[in-house]
């Protein structure tokens, strides 16, 4: 298959203008400029493209919501990338960067945007600096400011440096973040199409899935969707980890079996161990069981729930038999103890708490109770946060407990 | 000297980012400058940013309290951030910082006798792929160093001495 | 009007207005859903989780719009998988809440637990021990035992002063953010904020001076739980120890309603002294704050007069008689607006009886047109306000509240003063030149509705604003009372050398007492503390504070409102109405000495009218109390 987005691994230097545009750069963005609004919404919706950043949510419909009796609008590339495990939205920065600022700049025409912030993790440093070279070069190339190739539509892209705060990859931790704020989630609703920046309608899109939109809009919804699967289309980045072989970004059509991504690309186990456990979405993940049925079940939004997981942002993480569970689930709350943000009280004290009892249990200090009571914690807090982090730090904890209790005993 | 005075030209590109009545998104970039010179936002630089974007200083202090990236102390020159994450973990990332730091003779946190290093232990970096891995943090901002060695991290560091010799 | 929807909740029927919280609809419903971050005065943000009920919508046919009956014909209620917090959800009509379910109450529980797994069991000598969120739940649904079983609970400093005024205890906090909130949405002064995040998350501020706010004290009173006190009440008394009278504050012309809470003090030689100034509710005068002039206000016993001069009260008033009646018409009965309405009309009609000058000092010009103004508590889009001459910030805090308030709601808000002031920064224009501001507001006036002017300066300046024409002009009073004065027909004077060669009988502040002791021939002072000028005075009259009497104050913008007395009189000391009486009756003057009566004597209004109360003061959800059952006051209808 040929790439969409990680088209670099093939021409080389991809991420200079000159070469980008010789291979059909902008093109996207060119047609769409000529297109209805509308019509480029439509496009997107009808290619069932959904977003890469974890909750799966169909981006062309995301951009129709947009409250059109409420201007300006805003467009928020979602660039924090922090969830452990995955690394595939710093590749496309670093090695393809025009088709992600196309792909902007057609949700910016598409919504009626004329300024559009990309949100990068502050230990995105370099990365933001590089951006703003490339925009620069963009803008001298006429595909961004003002008059874009020559139409009424006119764009500024700004790059916005977070500083080391994961809850900031949620969307409206994230919008208080460019605030000014300290980012702590929102109450939703309102959803950020109706109030997101400034209180300004704002459509949040991870990076992947905006670099997608530029292939959209040259291919059409029809030449997208010969890949992936009617629920699920198209290719996604897989950011594979852990004990494997070849670690790293896998561009592949959703429906690829995990056991193809880990065994065929990834190379499968080290060190003749064998294969354990999965977490599908990072550290948000439940432990999925590494058997036959789950290596065989495609990587798709809809087939890998039944499993016991989620597709999330496709970060995929390896675990191999030599690891125990319960020093995994220690690390995963140490991480989301570490990142609760502390606006709701379940997750500020129940990640507290589930931090205290992992160390124990880790230690060997802990007994049967503490692994019950470990559990009833974190269920005790499924469905009460404010947003998804406290959620996510809960998956993996229970899942190790009752799918992997030998490594409780 | 105010920051407001020593960068006036940048603070105002940096200001003509958002709208002018919302300035105040302009707070991250601005404390990253604060941080150029000695590596923290000191008391003086927070009185300077909430005058500049008409916040106040306990404002400031809150927003540097809730990011990582952001100290209220002075530490080594470079700080030295080695991922310890699951993924980097399952590939070895805490043996290896055990290592560095008994190389250095400090524990995490801490920072060497010369000033010049402090080792931290830091959550995912987007680079579980290239464990072990760090970034350094210095006053020039944030540089990434993948698929480490305790061999090749000594030598790096070797070259952040003389670089600091040579600037004296 | 605004459209009403009708909903369920734990199977009542409920009709609120649209856009009502689940949360406020059920309290209208007499079901009280436990909160701990939900204030009704702030934005929702469902934070704390406490409020978790389960929240089920009638379910509509996509196709249709129509609703989707079950098979009996009663609406298909949706029920999501998730308990939804009742503060941060509006009401919508066919809504159907529980709050008592087996799910919501676990659900409620569950967050307790987590509240309590950090908190400390120190509510034996918590101030806040008695009227606690925090306690009223655990006590009702707690478990005994805690599930966090580790050795060290987090420990983090419990006594950590956050400025001279209130002290911060971080064990007891549980990161509600009330005090934040507050202190950024409703005053517009950040200076507390969070430090940290997650499980550190501690509040704190870095402002210089610390906690730099007038409005500080009523954080101590939205806190929740005991984790912010005031410097004053700390360890002062335990809340159901005490007694409650309402009062009106006398610290300024603003007249914010306030509960004195009361107790024997072993300290004070086992007299019942005030404990602590709590606000009490009234939306049209200080919602549900006060500042810190008001709840700090002094109501210690030192330096008050205990008898008066000569000794006998017989003879006292006698010597006072005789001095005022053989000076006649020459006489002057002067005042100031600290005193009530009851004292400064009893003084007025002796002066009228014995055809003496009855004057009120008042360095604030105008008294003689500030004859219409009302509440400008509802101001908003549409309305312009002038504040000019002066620092309400200062002068009137909750006045300076309100005009920011409006001013967030869309109101033009234009600051005439020759300093800078805290109001500049909510304002819609800010001059530092008075005659331009004026210039700017007849501009700015002529396309409001509503319009009110706050002005602090002389009788030209007064009268400049009068020409505007203002739906309000309101006189920024140095007294809590002055404007009583002014309804009652007194003369400003605000030259205190006229008093000349004059026989004056005086009642008011220490600094009037000592200005009339220094200018006049004989002074008959009745005052309610021991100072040079007292001593030096022909006759000393010892009169009672508010606290110790009855009676009514005028706020500055007309509204009449009653206090009670809340603790006994100091020494011998008599309220002024009565010492008032007794000379004009030893003059031959008969009048009321029950306040009541001299309240009914010069006023339409009676004390019953003052003491009615309304639904929309019924904010109050647990903990502690503002809750108004003395009533709210009237505002005096305009005169010609
Ligand atoms: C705790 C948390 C962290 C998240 N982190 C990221 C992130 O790093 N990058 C991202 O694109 N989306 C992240 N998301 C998802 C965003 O909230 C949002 O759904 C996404 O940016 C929408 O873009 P998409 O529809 O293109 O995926 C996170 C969500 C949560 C709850
Ligand atoms: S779930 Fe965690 S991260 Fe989300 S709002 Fe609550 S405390 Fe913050
Ligand atoms: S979340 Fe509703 S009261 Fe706190």
């Amino acid at each position: 298959m040929d790439y969409m987005l990680l088209r670099h691994r093939d021409i080389p230097k991809l991420n200079q203008i000159d070469v980008f545009m010789k291979e059909d750069g902008f093109e996207g963005l060119k047609k769409a400029l000529k297109m209805d609004t509308a019509d480029v919404t439509n496009e997107v919706k009808a290619a069932g493209l959904r977003g890469r950043g974890g909750a799966g949510f169909p981006a062309g419909v995301k951009w129709s919501f947009m409250d059109n009796n409420n201007w300006p609008h805003y467009v928020v590339a979602n660039a924090d990338e922090s969830e452990p495990g995955t690394f595939k939205d710093r590749e496309i920065m670093e090695s393809n960067p025009f088709q992600f600022l196309e792909g902007i700049a057609i949700a910016s025409y598409a919504v009626g945007a004329n300024a559009a912030y990309i949100y990068l993790r502050g230990e995105f440093w370099e990365v933001a600096h590089f951006l703003d070279e490339k925009i620069e070069e963009m803008e001298k190339a006429g595909f961004l400011g003002e008059n874009i190739q020559g139409t009424d539509c006119s764009l500024k892209i700004y790059t916005h440096l977070g500083a080391g705060a994961y809850i900031c990859g949620e969307e409206t931790a994230l919008l208080e973040s460019m605030e000014g704020k300290r980012g702590q989630p929102r109450v939703r609703p309102p959803f950020p199409p109706s109030q997101g920046l400034y209180n300004k309608p704002t459509v949040v899109n991870n990076v992947e899935t905006l670099t997608s939109v530029p292939y959209i809009i040259n291919n059409g919804a029809y030449g997208y969707r010969k890949f992936g699967t009617e629920k699920s289309p198209g290719t996604k980045i897989f950011s594979l980890s852990g004990n494997v072989n070849k670690p790293g970004n896998y561009e592949l059509p959703l429906g690829t079996t995990f056991r193809e991504l880990i065994f065929t690309h990834g190379g499968g186990i080290p060190d003749g161990k064998s294969i354990k456990a999965i977490m599908p979405a990072g550290a948000s993940s439940s432990m999925v069981v590494a058997n036959d049925e789950a290596l065989d079940t495609p990587l798709t939004y809809e087939d890998v729930p039944n499993v016991g997981g989620d597709l999330g942002s496709a970060s995929v993480i390896v675990v191999d038999d030599s690891v125990s569970l319960d020093w995994l689930i220690r690390k995963t709350m140490d991480f989301f103890h570490h990142e609760s943000c502390g606006k709701c009280t379940p997750c500020r004290e129940g990640s507290y708490w589930m931090k205290k009892l992992t160390e124990r249990i880790h230690s060997g200090e802990g007994t049967e109770e503490d692994v019950a009571l470990l559990k009833d914690v974190a269920t005790q807090m499924q469905g009460t946060t404010l947003c998804a982090l406290g959620e996510f730090s809960t998956m993996a904890v229970v899942s190790s407990i009752e799918r992997f209790p030998e490594d409780f005993a | 000297m105010s920051l407001a005075e020593k960068y006036p030209q940048e603070i105002e590109k940096i200001l003509a980012k958002y709208p002018p009545e919302h300035k105040r998104s302009a707070v991250m970039a601005l404390l990253y400058m604060a941080q150029r010179e000695e590596g923290y936002v000191s008391k003086a630089d927070k009185a300077d940013i909430a005058q500049i974007l008409d916040m106040t200083t306990t404002e400031i202090s809150a927003i540097v309290g809730f990011y990582s990236l952001y100290h209220d102390e002075k530490a080594g020159q470079y700080r030295i951030q080695v991922c310890t994450d699951i993924g980097c973990a399952l590939k070895g990332a805490d043996q290896y910082l055990a290592d560095l730091c008994e190389k250095l003779d400090v524990k995490p946190g801490e920072t060497t006798e010369d000033g010049l290093i402090t080792i931290e232990e830091v959550k995912c970096l987007a680079a579980c792929d290239k464990a072990p891995m760090f970034q350094v943090q210095s006053p020039k901002g944030i540089k990434y160093h993948e698929k480490m060695t305790v061999d090749t991290t000594m030598e790096l560091i070797e070259e952040l001495r003389k670089d600091v010799q040579e600037t004296k | 009007m605004t459209k009403e929807v009708t909903l369920t909740i734990d199977g009542k029927e409920v009709s609120v207005p649209a856009g009502s919280l689940v949360v406020d609809a059920a309290k209208k419903a007499g079901i009280d859903i436990p909160v701990f971050c939900y204030h009704p005065k702030m934005e929702p943000v469902g934070m704390c989780r406490q409020c978790l009920v389960e929240i089920g919508r009638p379910a509509f046919d996509r196709a249709t719009g129509e609703a989707v009956l079950e098979e009996d014909g009663s609406p298909k209620i949706n029920w999501g998988w998730k308990l939804e917090t009742s503060c941060t959800n509006p009401v919508s009509e066919g809504m159907v809440v529980k709050t008592t379910s087996e799910k919501a109450v676990k659900g409620q529980n569950d967050m307790l637990e987590f509240q309590l797994s950090s908190h400390p069991l120190d509510c034996p000598v918590c101030d806040k021990g008695g009227e606690c969120l925090l306690q009223d739940l655990t006590l009702a649904h707690g478990s005994a035992e805690s599930r966090f079983n580790f050795n060290e609970k987090r420990h983090s400093e419990k006594h950590f002063p956050l400025g001279d005024l209130i002290w911060l205890d971080r064990e007891r906090c549980i990161q509600c953010g009330r005090c934040v909130r507050f202190q950024d949405e409703v005053v517009g002064e950040a200076v507390l904020g969070f430090e940290e995040r997650g499980s550190k998350t501690q509040i704190m501020t870095t402002s210089d001076p610390g906690f730099d706010s007038v409005f500080a004290g009523n954080t101590t009173d939205i806190c929740p739980v005991g984790a912010l006190t005031t410097a004053q009440f700390r360890f002062g008394a335990r809340p159901w120890e005490m007694e409650a009278t309402a009062s009106v504050c006398g610290e300024c012309p603003v007249g914010c309603n306030t509960v004195l809470n009361t107790r024997r003090d072993a300290k004070s030689g086992g007299k019942i002294i005030v404990k602590r100034v709590m606000p009490r509710q009234n939306e049209a005068v200080n919602e549900t704050w006060i500042c810190d002039k008001g709840r700090f206000a002094d109501f210690s016993a030192e330096g008050r007069l205990l008898a008066p001069k000569p000794e006998e009260w017989t003879e006292a008033v006698a010597k006072a008689a005789e001095k005022l009646s053989a000076a006649k018409g020459d006489a002057v009965f002067l005042v100031d607006g600290s005193l009530s309405n009851e004292e400064l009309f009893n003084m007025k009609s002796l002066a009228d009886e014995v055809g003496g000058k009855a004057l009120c000092y008042s360095e604030v010009g105008g008294g003689a047109l500030t004859t219409k103004s009302g509440s400008y508590s509802k101001s908003g889009a549409g309305d312009a306000i002038l504040v000019i001459g002066g620092d309400l910030y200062a002068e009137a805090p909750i006045f300076w509240l309100r005009a920011k308030q409006a001013a967030d709601r869309g109101a033009k808000l234009i600051v005439a003063t020759e300093a800078e002031t805290r109001l500049d920064a909510f304002a819609t224009t800010v001059v530092r030149d008075v005659r331009k501001g004026l210039e700017i507001a007849e501009e700015v006036f002529a396309n409001a509705e509503n319009t009110v002017v706050l002005y602090s300066g002389d009788d030209a300046l007064a009268q400049f604003c009068a020409a505007l024409n203002p739906t309000s002009l309101i006189g920024v009073w140095a007294e809590a009372n002055t404007q009583g004065a002014w309804e009652m027909g007194y003369e400003a004077i605000s030259d205190l050398s006229a008093l000349k060669g004059k026989t004056v009988y005086v009642a008011g502040k220490d600094a009037l007492v000592a200005s009339a002791v220094e200018a006049a021939d004989f002074v008959v002072a009745q005052t309610v503390s021991m100072t040079e000028a007292s001593e030096k005075a022909g006759v000393t009259l010892a009169s009672q504070i508010a606290a110790e009497a009855e009676g009514t104050f005028t706020s500055a913008e007309r509204r009449v409102q009653r206090f009670f007395s809340a603790v006994q009189p100091i020494g011998d000391a008599l309220p002024g109405y009565v010492i008032t009486a007794q000379v004009a009756e030893k003059m031959g003057v008969t009048l009321d000495i029950d306040a009541e009566d001299v309240f009914s004597a010069f006023s339409d209004l009676n004390y019953a009218d003052l003491a009615k109360v309304s639904a929309e003061e019924s904010l109050l959800i647990g903990g502690t109390c503002y809750e108004n059952k003395q009533g709210l006051g009237v505002t005096l209808p305009a005169k010609a």
